[in-house]
């Protein structure tokens, strides 16, 4: 049986099909949905890519939150339903309150693209399983706004319980604390990642194929449900 | 004619690398004396106009839009007043 991963299409999403691609590469059936509706289609995980979303007026994120498709994955999310937040969508967790901590401007304030290289920290979490703790990977990172910023109490916390899932290596892109590059929830089953591994499946147009993991990993852990 | 004013500023203890970049260029621009500034901050004003005196259920659902949609709680502060 394959396992339906849906990928979330807003007004601005410039990686939907990138990572939809992604999910059929690590052996799952990408399913879009739109942002304008609340049906989930009876996916069991759910990608928001990268990209914009509603012109990202406010702050990134700000208004996607709203959108009826958010409000079916909040719920979800919430009971332990799977989903991974890259760039924009890691922006957007951010702004639904499923992650903590912000993203903002890069601080030399200039929007990057380069391959980065990066540390995985955890491995427990359902997006990053198929990692061996500690392991270094390149993928492309492309933002203009992705500085994680949170309060030292938040800080602490997402420290001290290992949330942090990956660390900027070698480069400090924007000025994010503690070169934070990804972080997960109190459960794990909900991920947000600046870098891009949808990008990063393929020798023909990635830096590795290192992000796949990301995908395989969740495909693993639900055929084990 | 009123005016429902919401100023929103980034927190204190948030880097503001847009203010910085503002900071730096002042003297560099001609305003010398701006030199001395210890550090400038940039935010955003929101001016929402209305017919006559706002209602306590409009001031309400202001301060909700403020704290919900306008305004991130986790990096930023805001303010809601009025301005006639």
């Amino acid at each position: 049986m394959s396992f339906r991963v849906g990928v979330v299409t807003f007004p601005g999403s410039l990686d939907d099909r990138d990572a939809a691609r992604a999910i059929e590469m690590a052996g799952g059936t990408a399913v879009p949905l739109f942002h304008a509706s609340d049906d989930l289609k009876e996916v069991q995980a759910v990608v928001l890519p990268g990209g914009f979303s509603y012109g990202d007026y406010l702050r990134c994120g700000a208004i996607a939150r709203f959108a009826p498709i958010m409000n079916s994955i909040v719920t979800a999310a919430n009971h332990g339903f799977p989903v991974l937040g890259i760039c924009n969508g890691f922006q957007v967790l951010c702004e639904s309150h499923l992650l903590p901590g912000a993203l903002t401007r890069n601080s030399n304030l200039h929007f990057l693209c380069r391959d980065q290289k990066l540390k995985i920290e955890n491995t427990n979490t359902l997006w990053t399983s198929g990692f061996t703790a500690g392991e270094e990977i390149l993928i492309p990172l492309k933002n203009g706004e992705g500085s994680f910023q949170c309060d030292d109490e938040t800080l602490n916390i997402l420290e001290s319980e290992g949330r942090v899932i990956a660390r900027y290596l070698d480069f400090d892109p924007n000025g994010s604390r503690n070169l934070i590059a990804g972080i997960s929830n109190e459960r794990g089953n909900v991920v947000g990642l600046m870098p891009h591994p949808e990008h990063a499946i393929e020798t023909l147009t990635g830096p590795s194929t290192a992000g796949l993991t990301f995908f395989t990993s969740a495909l693993h852990q639900l055929v084990g449900r | 004619m009123a005016k429902i004013i919401v100023e929103v500023m980034l927190k204190p203890e948030i880097l503001d690398p847009q203010g910085q970049a503002v900071a730096s260029a002042l003297p560099r621009l001609g305003f010398t004396s701006l030199k001395a500034a210890t550090s400038v901050r940039q935010g955003k004003r929101f001016e929402i106009e209305i017919q006559g005196d706002p209602t306590p259920t409009q001031l309400a659902e202001a301060e909700q839009a403020a704290q919900s949609l306008l305004s991130n709680p986790v990096i930023e502060t805001y303010i809601v007043k009025v301005e006639k």
